[in-house]
């Protein structure tokens, strides 16, 4: 089912959450509501589920105007942060739940409901589960619970709440990777709010990057680290260096391979990323750009602390990040003197 | 976010069954709670001011207003001393035995006032256990003053201790630990840190068991005797003058005990507000 | 006692509890137990057994029960309706509505007693209407529920009150989601939540309208086999110098509270139970 935005504005007394919202969510894709804590995402997801009516705008699902339509009549499931199970009921009744409210003449017998509470039992993989009670199973058996009993009245929507905003974080990691497949498998229409940026881009195959109540930029993962609209979203996705454009960085940059004439018309920022600066060991160490001052071992990658001059000779700070491979070959130490040289940059007129 | 008030459209009733059961709410609470205390003053004054306080300081009316006082005096205090001892001892450690221990103190809530008082005469009475030896040596404690003041501690009891075990025991040992690691004395740690902690939850205690300690009449009427100027607390002194058809003087004494309930009511909802201050002022760094 | 506790205090703390719990409660309570078993005792089982059976007497139990049970479900569903709304409306004034709840646990009984006897007699602001359409109250077995009523409200109105403000309003927005209707999550979701704080504040109202003496005597009228409740008939047979009916009724009715108590607090411990499963308990399997 698609999803259509029309002008959606919220205010919650003085505060604005949600400020002339247009956002269009075509039928099967997976997408991630992107933003900071209090940014609107999470209203957003629930007026899309009827749970508070916007001031103005409509929701359009499948083309009709569902704005003021019964919650129960649209065809949504929803999956909250904190699950919200029913913690007098077991598991099984649980997910059963919407299937045994159904007014009677659509109501499926106690053989399908069984049935079908099996199977989605073993979609979630917990079947060995289904007569534990909600405060007996773990955060990550609760959180498929919670999908599976969403998933029980067959929605054609699926929104998420901070899927996994209340999981440990190896518990997340795995979860991220079943959300995924689950969803390749349904191909439902499916919503999720999260504020973790390296949640949005595994999961989701669309990103919608809010803040302050307004959408910043959507796109696919890779179109937004790439291709940052904004000043916000640079900063926001993945790490960046941040350098504003003062007379003694111009002279830095250009060092650095980096002309200022050419592209700062209206910018006053440079954001770098770590990886877009490539190192050399310098050859004349009184003109180097910058000094390595330390570095941290990320694993793959090797996170170097390079310190360059700054505006009163304390030295500013700025990350590089290479291959570890790489980093042996260059056999750099503590206290060396390195010339930069800057791959790809993106220039902002931050406010 | 979510410190911002949700609509909550799913907790909204249909709007009939919201006036209807406001309407229910408030009905009951004015039939059974605010027309009581309003009649209670109505009466009281029903023959004018003058009458009023020609029955507030009639002479048994002031013997019995001593009375009433010196019971709380005497058994407050104690109540009180019990309470902390009970709930340090219960809260901050682990003994066996504990649960029954609390059963045990909350057993004077579920015991009959009647029966509480109906003991006290089996005891101490004429025809009580220590009946002979006392009148032998002339002690009296039923139909006196000593027997008054046994029958309110032992209903008023579990009133301070049950206010503060559950306190103490969120509070955790944790303070009080730092505290004697950092070289403080018993004493010290107790002024310091678990009384200033525990005051509020204290003082809530306090009220609540001075409220029943000034108020307790079935216990109470089972021991005193009744006797007039001597015996009579205010509650037993409002049973005797509405017994003898005068009205204005049964609700004038009331009139007092019902505004030691109203300034007891505004203490617990201001001392309960102070609590819930702090506990928020502790959760919010 | 936990041996790595370096909290001081533990032995005059608990001596000086058990010693005052001991001189105050214990001792005394036990005396109307030791009263009846003692050899010379003034009641034997056959003895017992005549005053329990005594017509007079079966009938201030049945309507002390009777009038208790009706005053607490009464209460049950009066206070429930005050919890909601005080819970879930915004009304005006909700502060002073919440501490009046209250008035009945800080209003003495006698007081409660005497100003219900004057508003529901027949010449009384409420008994006078009452009374015009058929119905009397005062001085009648009505009376005394209608007391017994004062004196249970805040009980359940108590116990219900905070596990209302503690369900999680997300578990209702879910049930709406899958399709139930606002009776449905009532009678599904929130019911089964409220249901063993209900229970705990009807046990507790009950067991205080059994012993309950002063507010219901002004109003109930006191006549044998009809409003007479068993407090009273203690009162009386002491006045009349029987012990032995007095501590036979007395220990009745005690151990009937008895049984409530620990009715209570089991119902309290089996909830507590299923709450508070330790994370330790569960085994986590891998994600």
């Amino acid at each position: 089912m698609s999803i259509i935005l029309n002008n959606i504005s919220k205010h919650f007394g003085n505060f604005s959450a949600l400020k002339d919202i247009n956002l269009e969510i075509p039928e099967g894709e997976l997408v991630a509501l992107l933003g900071p804590s209090g940014c609107g995402k999470t209203t957003l997801l629930r007026i899309i589920a009827g749970l508070e009516r916007p001031d103005t705008g409509q929701v359009l699902l499948k083309g009709e105007d569902k704005t003021y339509q019964d919650i129960r009549e649209r065809g949504v499931g929803f999956v909250f942060q904190h699950y919200a199970l029913f913690r007098h009921m077991s598991v099984f009744e649980n997910i059963a739940f919407g299937l045994r409210v159904k007014p009677r003449n659509k109501r499926p017998s106690e053989a399908e409901i069984q049935k079908k509470v099996h199977a989605l039992l073993e979609l979630v993989q917990l079947d060995w589960l289904q007569n534990r009670y909600p405060d007996q199973l773990s955060g990550g058996q609760r959180q498929r619970i919670a999908l599976a009993r969403a998933l029980a009245v067959e929605p054609e929507v699926l929104l998420l709440d901070e899927p996994f905003g209340a999981l440990d974080a190896s518990v997340r990691k795995d979860l991220r990777q079943w959300l995924r497949h689950l969803h390749e498998n349904l191909n439902v229409t499916s919503i999720f709010v999260t504020h973790d940026q390296e949640e949005a881009m595994e999961v989701a195959s669309r990103v919608v990057v809010f803040n302050h109540g307004v959408i910043e930029q959507q796109g696919s993962p890779s179109e937004i680290y790439d291709n940052p609209a904004n000043e916000f979203v640079s900063r926001f996705i993945g790490d960046t260096n941040i350098i504003p454009l003062e007379h003694h960085n111009a002279d830095w940059l250009a060092l650095s391979g980096l002309s200022i004439a050419t592209n700062a018309n209206t910018a006053n920022e440079v954001h770098v990323r770590p990886h877009d600066l490539e190192i050399t060991k310098s050859n004349n160490d009184n003109a180097a750009t910058a000094t390595l001052k330390d570095w941290q071992h990320l694993g793959a990658l090797i996170r170097i602390e390079l310190a360059k001059k700054g505006v009163n000779g304390t030295p500013d700070i700025i990350y590089a990040e290479m291959p570890n491979e790489q980093f042996k070959r260059l056999q750099l130490g503590k206290g060396d003197k390195v010339e930069l040289r800057i791959r790809h940059a993106h220039w902002f007129d931050a406010a | 976010m979510h410190s911002h008030k949700m609509t909550k459209i799913a907790l909204k009733d249909p709007t009939w069954v919201r006036y209807g059961l406001i309407a229910i709410s408030l009905g009951t609470i004015f039939l059974f709670l605010c027309l009581p205390l309003l009649t209670i003053f109505f009466e009281a004054f029903a023959k004018g001011w003058g009458n009023y306080f020609d029955e507030l300081t009639d002479f048994n009316a002031r013997a019995a207003m001593r009375l009433t006082l010196v019971v709380a005096l005497i058994s407050v205090p104690l109540t009180v001393v019990f309470g902390i001892a009970s709930a340090w001892a219960i809260a901050r450690f682990e003994f066996r035995g504990k649960s029954i221990l609390i059963t045990l103190i909350d057993l004077p809530f579920s015991v009959s006032p009647v029966t509480a008082g109906l003991i006290f005469v089996l005891l101490f009475g004429a025809h009580g256990w220590f009946g002979e030896w006392l009148q032998a040596h002339d002690v009296k404690i039923i139909f006196a003053v000593p027997g008054i003041v046994l029958a309110t501690l032992f209903i008023t009891c579990p009133f301070v201790a049950r206010e503060l075990i559950p306190l103490m025991q969120e509070m955790g040992n944790e303070e009080e630990e730092a505290a004697l690691s950092l070289g403080a004395s018993s004493w010290t740690m107790f002024w310091r840190v678990t009384l200033p902690n525990i005051k509020w939850g204290l003082l809530y205690g306090v009220v609540l068991c001075n409220a029943r300690a000034m108020g307790e009449f079935g216990a109470v009427s089972v021991v005193s005797g009744h006797i007039r100027g001597v015996t009579n607390t205010l509650p037993l002194h409002v049973e005797n003058t509405y017994n003898e058809y005068n009205a204005v003087g049964a609700f004038a004494a009331a009139s007092l005990l019902a505004l030691l309930a109203v300034v007891t009511l505004v203490l617990k909802t201001f001392l309960e507000w102070q609590q819930q201050r702090d506990r928020t002022a502790i959760s919010q760094p | 006692m936990n041996k790595t506790n370096i909290l001081p205090g533990f032995k005059p703390a608990l001596g000086f509890t058990l010693l005052y719990l001991g001189l105050v409660v214990l001792i005394p309570l036990s005396t109307l137990l030791f009263k009846t078993l003692q050899p010379d005792s003034l009641l034997t089982w056959q003895g017992y057994i005549d005053i329990i059976s005594n017509e007079r007497v079966l009938a201030a139990f049945r309507v002390s029960f009777l009038a208790a049970l009706l005053a607490a479900a009464i209460a049950l569903v009066l206070g429930f309706v005050i919890a909601w709304t005080l819970v879930r409306y915004s009304l005006p004034a909700k502060r002073f509505f919440d501490a009046i709840i209250d008035l009945p646990f800080a209003l003495p009984t006698a007081v409660a007693g005497i100003v219900l006897a004057s508003l529901y007699a027949p010449n009384g602001l409420i008994g006078q209407p009452l009374t015009g359409l058929g119905f009397k109250v005062a001085f009648t077995p009505a009376g005394i529920v209608v007391a017994l009523i004062f004196i249970g409200l805040p009980f359940v109105v108590r116990t219900i009150e905070p596990v209302l403000q503690e369900i999680d309003a997300s578990m209702e927005e879910a049930a709406l989601l899958m399709g139930a209707s606002r009776w449905q999550i009532f009678q599904r979701i929130i019911f089964p939540n409220v249901f063993p704080a209900a229970l705990t504040g009807f046990a507790m109202a009950f067991a205080r309208g059994v012993g309950e003496y002063g507010s219901v005597i002004f109003i109930a009228g006191n006549l044998p086999y009809i409003s007479e409740i068993v407090p009273l008939l203690i009162i009386t047979k002491l006045e009349q110098y029987d012990y032995a009916g007095a501590t036979a009724l007395a220990l009745t009715m005690l151990l009937v509270s008895f049984f409530l108590l620990l009715t209570i607090n089991l119902v309290q411990m089996l909830l507590r139970r299923r709450a508070e499963i330790p994370e330790t308990l569960v085994p986590v399997v891998a994600v």
